[in-house]
């Protein structure tokens, strides 16, 4: 796979994301699955104008429901945020349909990539700029701008979607997510299924896309390892609950995260005690 | 469709119906009382295929509404009779049928709309049995509505399309091969229909759009396409499609009933072509029509006539068995 061309102007520098107020705020958020079903216990975060921000953690910790309650495609699984409150630019946004969403710039990339599989390549990059109202020279621009970070899409550009590989499929998701210019994209488990040096390079873009574009991103991941190299601040999530918070060089360093997330531990291997220290200390932060 | 699947085409179909013709002709050496002549094979055939025009209008409704929503829209049919029952209704009250066309048109509208409000929208996110369920309900329900409305004697449609036979080739072949002008016409009609549809779905944003959610739901939304406003579209433009096919039956059998039973034929056209494809609908109407008047004069000398009545289903029932997708239904695409 071709590397992408470099841009020619240099990015932008980075907004310093302390002195400015949250893009997004979820402020203890519950969800409620078919009326019964508890999900998320009370979930907050926030991502910051230009920020990265990382949701980790392992399967079935409510990362994906998560990202669903922002862009509200909760709602079509039978989803209810039933407490807590989510605001986007300072406003609530609970109530807005995903359409809504997308014109204001809020717009999910979904875990496992769901393109539209009978739709060429080029046709799935378009059909992410259907809200946009700013015409046809605007919409042919920006898919040049597409083509720029993902080259590989443009040699396939007029293949079906469904038969391109899991890699390129990816892509396609993140860059027809692209296409809506969006302010803030929800990107779930871009690794998915993807060999570790096409998840490398796939990061990487994201991460020039942050910057280049001044895109902010929220990112679901649940190899750990990866995203904390990628992301500016992290939350690490179980069993619905955020139980861990931190920027992303802290908790790379953290003990307990090094242990139970990357694998890695300088005392060699722990007694059972210590795990036990673990869990009273999960349930404590929790 | 690339062009190795075009020359296919272009020399198998030819070649297929030369191919039966001389068949038919190798009989007539065996068999004295058989009657064979290309001149008439060729007239019967051309009946047949404008026929399976007039199916595949039908079918081309079924089709939209399957590939957007995954339902298989059982009241296609009596869209089709209440469509022509509002048209007739209204050129009886002295409209020009240009005006009833487009007051029609505007009913159809109507009809999608309040669909969409009342049976889709609460029903979203329920299994597609559950949709297929609420669309004979609506079969009923318009079925009823419309012969309360116009009453349910028959009633004759005539917007003026001219029904007597032109003669054509008479120097090719004995007498000629008598044409008639007001199949020739639907199958014009059908054609422009066909054409607006693909440029449709296929180069304008809300087409993109309509083929997107008919892939996945889910990514639609995400994206920011309103699947409402979607579907409203899709049961409009088959609202649409249901009345010209309207027209062209109610034209040609008189407007009553049994055109909503009209249906049960387009069900074969989209097991042979698929029920994911517009050209599918086209070329399944297509080889039906042909195959089941052919089959019905030249067979019939041999296996009794009515051959009519049954021989979409068997041809369909034979295709479900070797290639259920249809002819050009989407593949599910698997990747390994």
């Amino acid at each position: 796979m071709t590397q992408p061309a470099l841009a020619v102007a240099e990015p932008p520098g980075r907004i310093k994301a302390e002195t400015q107020p949250a893009l997004l705020a979820v402020n203890s958020i519950e969800v409620i699955y078919d009326h019964v079903i508890l999900v998320l216990k009370g979930v907050s975060l926030s991502v910051p104008r230009g920020g990265i921000v990382g949701l980790l953690g392992a399967n079935g910790a409510g990362k994906t429901t998560t990202l669903k309650a922002v862009s509200n495609l909760l709602h079509a699984e039978r989803g209810d945020v039933t407490k807590g409150s989510i605001e986007f630019e300072g406003e609530r946004i609970q109530h807005l349909t995903p359409n809504d969403l997308v014109r204001r710039g809020v717009i999910q990339v979904m875990e496992g990539r769901h393109c539209f599989e009978h739709l060429t390549v080029e046709e799935n990059l378009l059909t992410g700029a259907y809200t946009r109202q700013d015409g046809a020279a605007a919409i042919q621009q920006d898919l040049e701008m597409v083509y720029g970070y993902f080259p590989r899409l443009k040699e396939r550009r007029g293949s079906q979607a469904g038969y391109t590989s899991g890699g390129e499929q990816q892509m396609t998701a993140i860059g027809r997510a692209l296409m809506s210019r969006p302010k803030l994209i929800l990107l779930d488990e871009p690794s998915m299924g993807l060999a570790p040096q096409l998840v490398e390079q796939i990061f990487e873009i994201v991460k020039r896309i942050n910057e280049e574009e001044g895109v902010s991103i929220l990112l679901a991941e649940q190899n750990t390892n990866v995203a904390l190299r990628y992301t500016t601040y992290g939350y690490i999530m179980e069993n619905g609950r955020v139980v861990m918070d931190g920027d992303a060089q802290a908790l790379r360093e953290n003990e307990d995260v090094k242990e139970f997330y990357l694998g890695i531990s300088a005392a060699g291997r722990r007694s059972y005690r210590n795990v036990k220290h673990y869990k009273r200390r999960k349930r404590w932060l929790g | 469709m690339n062009t190795r699947m075009l020359t296919g085409w272009g020399f198998g179909v030819p070649g297929t119906i030369i191919l039966i013709g001389l068949i038919f002709q190798l009989v007539t050496q065996v068999d004295s009382t058989f009657y064979f002549a290309w001149g008439y094979y060729f007239e019967i055939l051309i009946a047949g295929l404008l026929q399976g025009v007039m199916y595949s209008l039908v079918a081309l409704g079924f089709v939209l509404i399957f590939k957007a929503s995954g339902v298989f829209n059982f009241a296609q049919g009596s869209m089709v009779l209440f469509a022509a029952l509002t048209m007739v209704g209204l050129m009886e009250w002295g409209l020009h049928w240009a005006l009833a066309f487009a007051a029609t048109g505007a009913v159809m509208v109507l009809l999608a709309i309040s669909i969409e409000r009342v049976v889709l929208r609460p029903l979203v996110n329920q299994p597609h049995i559950i949709l297929f369920m609420a669309t004979i309900g609506i079969f009923y329900l318009l079925d009823g509505i419309g012969q309360t409305m116009w009453g349910s004697e028959l009633k004759s449609l005539d917007i003026g399309i001219p029904r007597n036979s032109v003669e054509i080739l008479e120097n090719v072949f004995e007498g000629g091969i008598l044409i008639n002008r007001y199949d020739l016409v639907v199958a014009a009609i059908g054609a422009v229909m066909v054409a607006v549809l693909a440029v449709f779905f296929h180069k304008t944003r809300i087409g993109r759009a309509l083929r997107a959610v008919a892939d996945d739901h889910q990514a639609a939304l995400s994206v920011g396409i309103p699947l409402k406003s979607i579907w409203v579209v899709v049961w409009t433009v088959a609202g649409l499609v249901a009345l010209v096919a309207g027209i062209a039956w109610g034209g040609k059998l008189g407007v009553q009933f049994t055109l909503a039973l009209i249906a049960l034929k387009a069900l074969p056209v989209l097991i042979l072509g698929g029920l994911t494809s517009i050209p599918g609908a086209i070329v399944g109407g297509l080889i039906i029509g042909a195959g089941e008047q052919v089959s019905e004069i030249f067979l019939g000398h041999f296996i009794g006539s009515a051959i009519q009545s049954w021989f979409a289903y068997v041809l369909a029932m034979v295709f479900l068995l070797i290639r259920p997708e249809g002819l050009f239904g989407e593949k599910i695409i698997e990747r390994v």
